[in-house]
């Protein structure tokens, strides 16, 4: 479904600053694999999912989405096969527009935009019964400017947003990092049940270890640009927190760096 | 009394005039209403495809084009003029302030090439213009008054029902996503830069053609007519979305956003000839937009900043704390007490 083969990407090379943020990349994901990533501070798991979105072309290596190479397609070209929440809250919707609005620009996610009308009313009936599905009561809201709902409504409507069309890959970016921690639990609920309402290909970034274990079929970890573990099946189902950490100790040589992974290590 | 009479009568003479070139000038603020609000850019292009809208409109029609061909035309001249502007922004990395103000600057020399000389008139009495100021003044027939005033208002109300219709199709909602978020623009799978060619030029047509009303209005194209047109365009934006939030409040939709922005170009030229009865010389109109602009986005900041600032918060300190004020140290001093 989806393969990474190699890849690399250094921000400003030739320079003072320069960071190796993926030093070969390389996984491949079956159909209708969940896979959770955790990792230190500047491990790359979040220059991953970029990559694979196409945020900025990769140094080397190439991106596979269903056997299609979309190593050189740009950002809004590969937006067809993939479904994306991000961490801020802000970042997944437009604002200044309408709920339904939000919706029907998503419904058309990689497709050509013509001067056909933007939303039609059969659509306004279907989000009306799909937002119903959240519980917020956003349904009754559907004409509301997104900029008045809180974080937690805003990422369940971007996760809406980014199934509404099913994409080949679903990628989460700490998409609950933002949240207050029951609300980061109900939109994490959330995620999981559509994922497997769907049938969807996911990857999603946590710093939560408990999260990584508890959800998904398969957990990665990753260090200084590389992936250092992967497990899945029977394997992960029986990892705890401390087997996690020891691995990382193992793979690394280093202890685990991420602040809030360690702040959050019972949760 | 009789000075205030006079002035209340040169007031209502000229308030039709006034009217109609708010209503011209409306077209323009629509234009830049587009861009400054609905994209998120500021494009001071606006200043030169005003004046090529209004030469290319004169020398067609002196040289016996019909004058609708030719205000086609002129829109085009200026959706050209915003194009050169969009793609020295998407295309090749230059701010979009910069690139609008090196689009305005060539087109200086583009209205020279155009013309020959910095002034070019054209009468309503050789031509069939659409609109002229012979008839707004005191002393024509009621009904050539109406006329004027109502075509000017046709050309508003039509380009208000065309961008309503544009900004609800599926390619206007892209731009609409775009202005309020690229990134996630770009994720719905937008091309962002071609969402931004199309507004840039798109809104620069408008003020091509209302570059071409206001030369058929006035009588003459010259090369400054667009100076500072773009600080009047924005004038009229944020005096309508002032009055738009006062008036419509909930129901201040995208439909009444437009209109208010005419109306906004409206109450601004109304005001200034106000200002001007009291005594304010035609040299000082400039400063008087700068002004208008200046105080009506300055307002918001201060009303926030009246809210909330470190001298209000250091007030409401002494009464919950008795001891004094210390006087402000940098971090470091602090640590050594």
């Amino acid at each position: 479904m989806l393969e990474l083969i190699n890849l690399r990407k250094a921000f400003n090379p030739g320079t003072i600053n320069e960071k190796k943020a993926l030093n070969g990349v390389s996984i491949k994901l079956e159909e209708g694999d969940f896979v959770t990533i955790i990792g230190g501070n500047g491990a790359g798991k979040s220059t991953t999912l970029n990559a694979i979105a196409g945020v900025w072309p990769v140094d080397e290596g190439a991106i596979l989405i269903n056997g299609q190479n979309v190593t050189g397609l740009s950002e809004h070209q590969r937006a067809k096969y993939i479904g994306r929440v991000f961490q801020d809250p802000m970042t997944g919707t437009a604002a200044t527009m309408e709920i339904q609005e939000n919706l029907a620009l998503a419904a058309r996610r990689g497709q050509k935009r013509s001067l056909r009308w933007g939303i039609t009313r059969k659509e306004k009936e279907q989000y009306h019964e799909l937002l119903k599905t959240l519980g917020l009561g956003l349904e009754d809201r559907m004409t509301s400017k997104v900029g008045l709902l809180s974080g937690g409504q805003r990422q369940a409507l971007t996760l809406l947003m980014a199934t509404l069309k099913k994409p080949q890959i679903l990628l989460l970016d700490e998409h609950t990092a933002a949240l207050d921690p029951k609300t980061a639990a109900k939109v994490l609920q959330l995620s999981d049940e559509i994922i497997a309402a769907n049938h969807l290909t996911a990857m999603m970034v946590t710093h939560n270890m408990a999260n990584a274990i508890e959800y998904g079929n398969r957990l990665i970890m990753m260090n200084d640009g590389r992936i250092i573990y992967d497990v899945k099946g029977e394997e992960k189902k029986h990892l705890t927190v401390d087997d996690l950490m020891k691995k990382f100790e193992e793979a690394s040589g280093t202890t685990l760096n991420n602040d809030r992974m360690l702040l959050s290590k019972k949760g | 009394m009789d000075l205030l009479l006079s002035k209340l009568s040169t007031f209502g003479n000229a308030l039709p005039g006034d009217i109609t070139q708010g209503l011209i000038w409306g077209v323009l603020a629509i234009g830049v209403y587009l861009t400054y609000k609905i994209l998120d850019f500021a494009d001071l292009t606006v200043d030169g495809s005003l004046g090529l809208g209004g030469v290319v409109a004169v020398v067609l029609i002196t040289n016996g084009v019909p004058v609708p061909v030719a205000m086609i035309i002129a829109f085009l001249a200026g959706c050209a003029a915003g194009l050169c502007t969009a793609l020295l922004n998407t295309m090749l990395g230059i701010p979009g302030i910069l690139a609008g103000i090196l689009t305005q600057l060539a087109l200086y020399s583009v209205y020279l090439d155009i013309n020959g000389k910095a002034n070019a008139p054209i009468s309503i009495d050789k031509f069939p213009l659409v609109i002229s100021s012979r008839y707004v003044t005191a002393g024509n027939e009621v009904i050539d008054i109406i006329r004027t005033v109502g075509t000017a208002l046709i050309f508003v109300l039509l380009i208000i029902a065309a961008l309503y219709w544009f900004f609800g199709t599926e390619y206007g909602m892209s731009i609409r996503s775009t202005g309020c978020n690229p990134a996630m623009s770009k994720a719905e799978g937008i091309n962002t830069k071609v969402t931004t060619i199309i507004t840039l030029s798109l809104s620069n047509g408008l003020v091509g053609l209302s570059g071409a009303l206001l030369a058929q209005y006035q009588g003459f194209a010259d090369v400054n007519m667009g100076r500072g047109a773009i600080v009047i365009g924005l004038a009229a934006v944020i005096i309508g979305m002032v009055l738009g939030e006062v008036i419509l409040r909930k129901h201040f939709n995208f439909v009444g956003k437009l209109a208010f922005t005419a109306i906004g170009a409206i109450v601004y030229f109304v005001v200034l000839r106000i200002v001007m009865l009291i005594g304010l010389s035609t040299d000082n109109t400039k400063l008087f937009s700068a002004l208008i602009v200046a105080i009506f986005l300055a307002v918001p900041y201060i009303q926030k900043s009246a809210k909330t600032s470190f001298r209000r918060a250091g007030k409401r300190s002494v009464s919950a704390d008795a001891s004094p004020t210390p006087e402000p140290v940098n971090a470091a001093g602090k640590e050594d007490k």
